[in-house]
């Protein structure tokens, strides 16, 4: 009769949740498409140093990572001497030459110039074995590297 | 008889299974990409060849086993490097046909004769820890972008930095060559030479 009902009867509405699945299938895509698995499994400690004057390495397929560093506690069986990890084993100073060139095998001839060699070196690595691998590049004409680092100040590498 | 409508497929899981899809992706994502400081290493010579360079066109940065820092003979911060450098580059105490009309330095003619003239010369020890020479080849690099910077505005009125930037950006053929073409003017005014010589046995 009354225009006004009483409204405390009435309950609230559910909230549907049946988009709820479209919501997270998009998130789902997202990081399906930014993913990009690690394509080496790490065998060694791997704690870049930091560094502010860096470029950005974007083309991820022109990129040949070198690893060096102590073997991580897994592999303590091998020493504690800082190593060099080529792909996904250890490896020694005179296999990164035929590294590069199985390297450069894989990528079409037109990209072989412009391939970059990434050192990723473990701080704590002395530079004798970075001089090391330094030379062996040089002779196989690898000649464009990067030291690959962090990014911040320079100066947090002073901090103990 | 009457007719059934088909029933209704339970979407409730869905969500779930979504869910732990989402989760693995989630956590094997590495979205990060690479920086790093870019070098180029020299090509192998079989005979050296013996380039005169006047000794007051050297600056020598050296690294011994205990990651000491040893700037023309004299022990130094690493935090003082940056400006130690900078005097060095920006020095112009050349005269005649080696002054250098744009450099700010102070005309001291015990060091450098002209940017293009002055040599880095950075020697490490095999004992040297790669996490100091890191800072130092950051620190010498962060010199020429600090002089290269100074000159792009001052010709270009923008940073170095945003040439560069602009160059990955842009598609136009036409931008893209005038901005090639400014890059390498600061470039030859200022170009990188940091020497490494083989490392130090001791």
């Amino acid at each position: 009769m009354s225009k006004f009902k009483n409204k405390k009867g009435t309950q609230l509405p559910e909230i549907s949740t049946a988009s709820l699945p479209d919501i997270v299938f998009m998130l789902l895509f997202f990081f399906m498409v930014a993913t990009k698995m690690r394509k080496d499994t790490l065998m060694i400690k791997n704690e870049l140093p930091f560094a502010d004057q860096v470029e950005k390495l974007d083309n991820k397929s022109l990129i040949m990572n070198i690893y060096a560093g102590k073997p991580s506690s897994r592999y303590k069986n091998v020493g504690t001497e800082a190593r060099i990890q080529l792909n996904d084993k250890f490896a020694e100073i005179k296999d990164i030459k035929a590294f590069i060139l199985a390297e450069r095998a894989s990528k079409p001839d037109e990209l072989v110039p412009f391939l970059i060699t990434s050192l990723k070196v473990d701080k704590d690595t002395n530079m004798g074995l970075v001089g090391d691998i330094k030379k062996e590049l040089r002779e196989i004409q690898a000649l464009k590297i990067n030291y690959t680092t962090r990014k911040g100040m320079a100066t947090d590498n002073l901090r103990p | 008889m009457a007719r059934r409508s088909a029933p209704s497929v339970n979407a409730g899981s869905m969500a779930d299974i979504a869910f732990l899809l989402l989760i693995f992706f989630l956590v094997t994502t590495t979205i990060e990409t690479d920086y790093g400081i870019s070098r180029k290493l020299p090509p192998p010579i079989d005979d050296p060849v013996d380039n005169v360079i006047r000794k007051r066109n050297i600056f020598t940065v050296e690294l011994n086993q205990l990651n000491e820092l040893l700037v023309e003979g004299e022990k130094m911060d690493v935090t003082a490097l940056k400006n130690a450098a900078l005097a060095f580059l920006d020095n112009g105490g050349g005269t005649g046909e080696l002054s250098c009309a744009y450099c700010k330095g102070e005309h001291d003619i015990h060091s450098s004769d002209n940017p293009d003239k002055a040599v880095i010369s950075v020697v490490n020890n095999r004992k040297t820890n790669y996490e100091t020479y890191i800072t130092v080849q950051n620190e010498l690099v962060g010199a020429y972008t600090i002089l290269r910077n100074r000159e792009a505005i001052r010709l270009f009125g923008t940073s170095f930095q945003e040439l560069e930037r602009n160059l990955k950006n842009t598609t136009n053929s036409v931008d893209r060559k005038d901005l090639r073409e400014k890059i390498k003017k600061i470039q030859s005014m200022f170009p990188e030479k940091i020497s490494e010589a083989e490392p130090v046995f001791q």
